[in-house]
């Protein structure tokens, strides 16, 4: 089956609109429309699942018929003239602003946009049982769905401000749907917390954005420059865009070539600071803090965003990035990235909200793609961004299912033995839980393996090695022991044993009653389900599949985790993606200079080696983990309190989470705030104080003019007026107004006049 | 046609003093008829404009009178509108109904004199934008100045005396200072013709050129207000009555912008060029600085002046990076800024008339009693906050875009407006809208009736366009933009063979 432009960019047009629209319709109309509209925007969804299905089938069958790789499959939607003019001039070149977005279709984003696709319908199902009562149902419907919009267009963005524009709507639908809960009065618990967590997850992650906005003025300066000074750049692109994707990366080979074959130091900073888009979208140390708390939101909502799909954004960039970025990047990348895998799985153990343990686990697994991706295991990372958004969600979504059988309680030792209660979701989370701690077959086996191969290769290989892939080698095993660990204690706490959930006093009792219980306080009627819950209050209990299409999303993802299909998936990712078909021949060959050989070609010698001892590592530290919890929590059930009291100081740290959040606030949030006041008090006192002061001054010059007016100016004035009044009013004792003395008057000076004329 | 425009609000004005101050109802609707007819045509003149062209369109001239001396400068009725003004024009011609109409809602006493000074306003604010004749922008300037100083004075808050006070000593100061610069240029260049004026201005003296470039930037940075002359805009802003709010954050802030590109850049590049350092400085601190002010507000009026403060600051950034990119960001800008304060001033009106009040710890959980009000609340915000999508974003993207071509530095301070600006438009919105209701006197308002809907779906559908499309409103500015930078480039590389005579001279 070949790619055909006319239809196929059409269904993708129509992936990208059907959300849209029904976002539109929801938002105007949800409320009257019959189910408050979760049928349409569900059925739309499905329509998006079968069209990305469909069309990833389609890409991974011509893969297969090609030539072994994939090579000629990047489709530029622009070369057919499918494009959208949002800033553009015909007449100027790159030097001024040309933004022409159009829709990439490549392996990543083939592949990319089914598991959206599936994970965002799932979720949409799931909601409906899920959400129902909710107050806010037909806002819940259409948020998700503009977020479902948001991702979808991410992933066929085909220029980097394209991909940064949906990249921050996804920023704004997560904050409104970690808020979901803060208008809803009827819930304390969530009520106050989802009203700072959404904030805090919009703030924490528009840090990394900022960083990623910097990083993409560097990448435009600097090749705009490049393109206008060095002309031979100007005849390999002649209708360079600078924010296209593909044109990005063929730069940056034409770039790197002038340069000698060394990436310029501007690149290093460019890199690093579109890394730091990723830092934050995919909860790396150390703004990873804000995931933890966007557990506030939905749990539906947890599974796609915060699971599956937006969180998987930041690695999808390193993905679209990854020919751009410098050795020294991907060093810094690799660090990151394991220190993450290894920080978060820490924390994961000793949590005990059945969502903050997955919530941390996420943080951990997305550790583990940065790092893969830092170590040239580029492959390796997408396809277990591709694992992990299946079994995470459906984590998730179970872990909600089994919060909604056990009357909103999320405390990991309030529940207990739910297995008997709810066998559906036990078996769904237990093949899920299987594949998160790679057991062997199951899906998460494959990507994690991939990775460990991606780390042996590049230690073993003498002309990548570095002491940060050895760092990050050791630390990635480490973290899957400790995943295969915290995953098996939740499966172990929650689905075995007895319920504790209604006992007055059980083995955990004191040290709820020292530390409270995690997530929200245990009540036995819930005001939404209350219907629900008539039957067996006290015991938890499945979803009545009549009412409720959960059971059924938990099922189709958990397809995707079990051997068989999880082998066919490893198969076909890896035969699909390869340097060379997601960035082309060019800029492809390229990339793979940076990546082992070992990892290019897993039947190389290198690449033997290094599968063997993934294996054999996956393999040990898995059944290490799996064992150790068993041991831990089913076994001697009393250790657990006896190793932590041991651990002391270090578990203290490890249950604060390391203190993270109360370093952030005392090094950068506390003095900001100190800041605003000083400059609220600066700008009042001193800025303003100087204008009074100006004010007053004039003022009091004013009042001085006016005494010196009154005084002197006026005071000549009223001497002038003495003088004349003085002078008026003698001469005012001959003004009578008598007749007669006038006549005396005028004939007396007549006499004078006459006689003076006659004497002289 | 522009002269219709411009006088059309005068006439309106004129028709309100006809009719008896008893009859509320028919004073309302003569000026919000006029200012409807003066909207329709503000949008008729955007859609026939020509973008690519770098000419002034739709000229008017007349006659006005003669300025003694030498040569005898005719002082001329002289109207057109280019791309430095289009959008400027239409989107106070847009706004007018909006202001107008919103103030029944708040103006109660002294209907008519309030419509009256408006309409005298509109005047004024399309008279600046418009004029081609410099002694003819400053009378308009004069005359949109007084009737913001009756406005705020006799329908304002508390403290109205002091605001007015200090906000009319405060650009008068700032007028005088044009004035001079004004007679100055005029009698230099011995034309007042505005088309003339930048053509002739650069075969000044470079002295003369940087003391008049000095001189009519100081009077537009008083009016931005750029730091450090930012004080009198929060508390005129505080205090004026909602319609005055808008229209002082929707318009008579971008006669300041206007001025500095138009005057400052346009007339003088040499000197621009010159003094950018220091202005796009002036402005990445006061991005900065305003956010962090903004930060520290408890009256939420207050908060939206700081942060007018903050978004004018992108404005100057942006406009003295001297770039392509920049100088287009920069009017869009104005633009979005305009748009989305003015709907945040709208909203904050009218919870005010619902509870009088403006300290935001009065507030909380009115989204569960005012939803529609929420909404659009919420929108101005990300509007405000430049989420991709609306029209915050083209603008800032595109400015910091520009700057950082032509300084890392600055740009890089301005993004940190980015995240300092969701700080506190995301703090106050969780204390105004979210979390519980605390104060009783939330829970039984009421929500938006149908003229305050109507009077934010306009604004609305704006930001969505301007986010979505922002092509139709960018070309508008092609030919003005393009002259523009082509000048700014000759004088950097006068500049730049002045420098190297200098250095071949020792």
């Amino acid at each position: 089956m070949k790619f055909d432009p006319s239809t196929d960019f059409g269904l993708l047009l129509a992936v990208l609109l059907i959300p849209l629209i029904g976002y539109t319709i929801q938002i105007f109309f949800g409320k009257k429309l019959p189910r408050q509209g979760d049928w349409m925007l569900t059925g739309g969804m499905g329509v998006v699942m079968l069209i990305t299905v469909y069309l990833a089938i389609k890409a991974i069958a011509a893969g297969a018929h090609g030539d072994g790789h994939a090579v000629d499959f990047l489709h530029s939607s622009q070369d057919h003239g499918f494009a959208f003019k949002w800033l553009f001039d015909e007449a100027k070149g790159p030097g001024l602003l040309n933004v022409v977005a159009g829709i990439l279709y490549d392996p990543l984003g083939a592949v990319m946009l089914a598991v959206v696709g599936i994970v965002c319908f799932c979720v949409h199902l799931f909601s409906i049982g899920y959400m129902q009562g909710d107050r806010r149902y037909h806002i819940f419907f259409a948020n998700i769905s503009l977020f479902s919009f948001a991702m979808l267009g991410l992933v066929l963005a085909d220029n980097i401000l394209f991909l940064f524009l949906f990249w921050e709507i996804m920023g704004l639908m997560s904050y409104l749907l970690i808020g979901h809960f803060s208008q809803d009065p009827s819930n304390p618990f969530f009520h106050r917390w989802a009203t700072w967590a959404s904030k805090k997850a919009f703030l924490t992650t528009r840090i990394g954005d900022c960083l990623l906005f910097i990083g993409i003025f560097i990448f435009y300066r600097e090749f705009t420059t490049a393109w206008e000074t060095v002309p031979a750049f100007k005849e390999a692109l002649p209708r360079f865009q600078p924010f296209l994707f593909t044109d990005m990366w063929e730069m940056g080979r034409l770039v790197v070539a002038q340069n000698g074959g060394e990436f310029p130091a501007w690149m290093t900073a460019a890199g690093l600071c579109c890394f730091g888009g990723t830092i934050g979208k995919s909860a790396q140390f150390p703004l990873h803090i804000w995931l933890p708390d966007a557990m506030a939101g939905p749990t539906p909502v947890s599974a796609m965003i915060h699971a599956a799909t937006m969180v998987a954004a930041g690695v999808f960039l390193l993905g679209r990035m990854y020919p751009l970025m410098s050795p020294e990047v991907l060093a810094v990348v690799t660090v990151v990235g394991a220190t993450t895998a290894l920080f978060a799985a820490t924390i994961g153990m000793v949590v005990y909200d059945i969502k903050a343990v997955l919530a941390y686990s996420t943080i951990s697994q997305l550790g583990f793609m940065v790092a893969a991706v830092g170590m040239g295991g580029l492959v390796a990372g997408m396809f277990h961004m591709v694992t992990h958004a299946f079994f995470k969600a459906c984590l998730f979504l179970s872990a909600g299912s089994v919060i909604h059988g056990c009357h909103h309680v999320q405390d990991m030792r309030l529940m207990g033995g739910v297995r008997k209660h709810m066998p559906v979701t036990f078996v769904c989370m237990l093949v899920c839980t299987a594949a998160i701690a790679g057991v062997y077959q199951f899906s998460g086996y494959f990507s994690k393996d991939a990775i460990l191969l991606a780390g042996w290769a590049s230690v073993l290989d003498n002309a990548v090695f570095s002491g940060w892939n050895l760092y990050a080698l050791i630390s990635l095993a480490i973290a899957a022991m400790f995943t295969a660990f915290y995953m098996f204690r939740l499966i172990f706490m929650t689905f075995f044993g007895e319920y504790r959930g209604n006992l007055e006093t059980h083995m955990y009792s004191a040290q709820i009653a020292a530390e409270g219980v995690e997530g929200p306080e245990p009540h036995a009627h819930d005001d939404h389900h209350g219907d629900e819950h008539g039957h067996d209050a006290h015991l938890p209990h499945e979803a009545p599949l009549r009412r409720n299409p959960m059971t059924i999303s938990l099922v189709i993802l958990a397809v995707f985790a079990v051997p068989g299909v999880a082998a066919l998936l490893n198969g076909w990712i890896t035969h699909l993606m390869t340097p060379l078909s997601m960035y082309g021949p060019t800029a492809g060959a390229f990339a793979a200079e940076k990546i082992s050989e070992g990892i290019l070609d897993h039947d190389s010698h290198l690449g033997r080696q290094a599968h063997y001892l993934a294996v054999g590592v996956s393999l040990f530290v898995a059944t290490a983990g799996i064992v150790a919890a068993w041991f831990l929590y089913v076994r001697r059930r009393d250790l657990p309190e006896v190793i932590t009291t041991k651990l002391g100081l270090v578990y203290t740290a490890v249950r604060r989470r390391y203190f993270v959040d109360e370093m952030i606030d005392i090094a950068f949030i506390q003095p900001t705030l100190k800041l605003t006041t000083f400059f609220r008090t600066f700008d009042e006192k001193v800025v303003d104080g100087f204008v009074l002061l100006n004010g007053s001054i004039h003022k009091g010059l004013a009042f001085f003019m006016a005494w010196i007016d009154k005084t002197i100016v006026d005071g000549l004035v009223n001497l002038v007026g003495l003088v004349s009044q003085a002078f008026g009013a003698a001469t005012r004792l001959l003004q009578t107004g008598r007749i007669q003395q006038y006549a005396a008057f005028a004939v007396a000076g007549g006499l004078l006049l006459a006689s003076w004329l006659i004497l002289s | 046609m522009l002269t219709l425009l411009v006088f059309l609000p005068l006439v309106g004005a004129l028709l309100c003093l006809l009719v008896p101050s008893s009859n509320r109802a028919l004073l309302r609707m003569v000026a919000l008829g006029t200012s409807v007819v003066v909207a329709a045509m503000g949008v008729v003149l955007f859609a026939r404009f020509d973008g690519a062209s770098a000419e002034a369109q739709y000229v008017a001239s007349a006659a006005w009178f003669t300025l003694p001396g030498a040569g005898a400068i005719p002082i001329r009725m002289l109207l057109g509108v280019d791309g430095l003004s289009i959008l400027m024009a239409a989107l106070t011609a847009v706004l007018m109904p909006i202001v107008i109409l919103s103030s029944w809602g708040h103006i109660g006493e002294r209907v008519k004199e309030f419509l009256v000074w408006m309409l005298v306003m509109e005047t004024g604010m399309l008279g600046v934008f418009l004029a081609l004749d410099l002694v003819l922008f400053y009378f308009f300037w004069e005359v949109s100045l007084v009737p913001l100083y009756f406005i705020v004075g006799i329908w304002g808050g508390e403290k109205r005396l002091y605001a007015t006070v200090k906000f009319f000593l405060y650009t008068l100061a700032g007028s005088l200072v044009m004035l001079v610069g004004v007679i100055w240029l005029v009698y230099a260049a011995g034309t007042a013709d505005i088309a003339a004026l930048t053509a002739r201005a650069s075969a000044l003296p470079s002295e003369t050129q940087g003391l008049l470039f000095g001189a009519f930037a100081l009077a537009f940075a008083i009016k931005v207000p750029l730091l450090p002359f930012h004080t009198w805009l929060a508390d005129a802003h505080t205090e004026a009555p909602t319609s005055g709010s808008v229209v002082l954050a929707g318009v008579l802030l971008k006669m300041g912008t206007y001025g500095l590109l138009r005057f400052g850049i346009g007339m003088f590049p040499t000197a621009a060029v010159a003094w950018a350092p220091l202005f796009m400085g002036l402005g990445a601190v006061g991005i900065v600085y305003g956010a962090l002010l903004a930060m520290a507000q408890n009256d939420v009026k207050r908060l939206i002046a700081c942060s007018s403060v903050s978004h004018l600051g992108y404005v100057v950034l942006g406009m003295f990076a001297l770039t392509q990119v920049g100088l287009r960001g920069s009017v869009i800008q104005m633009v979005n800024h305009g748009l989305s304060t003015g709907l945040l001033f709208l909203l904050i009106g009218m919870i005010y008339e619902r509870r009088h009040t403006r300290a935001i710890d009065q507030f909380g959980g009115i989204a569960q009693s005012m939803p529609v009000f929420a909404f659009f609340f919420v929108f101005a915000v990300l509007s405000s906050v430049a989420l991709p999508g609306l029209n915050g974003f083209v603008g800032e993207y595109m400015i910091l875009l520009g700057t950082f071509q032509a300084s890392p530095f600055w740009a890089s301070i301005g993004v940190l407006g980015v995240i300092l600006g969701a700080v506190y438009l995301l703090s106050a919105t969780r204390r105004l809208i979210f979390g519980p209701i605390v104060h009783a006197a939330n829970a039984k308002l009421a929500d938006l009736n149908a003229r305050e809907i109507g009077l934010c779906v306009p604004v609305v559908v704006l930001c969505v366009w301007i986010g979505v499309a922002p092509n139709l409103f960018l070309g508008k500015l092609d030919g003005s933009i393009d002259a523009l930078a082509e000048r700014l480039d000759d004088a950097r590389v006068a500049a730049a063979e002045a420098q190297a005579d200098e250095v071949a001279a020792r």
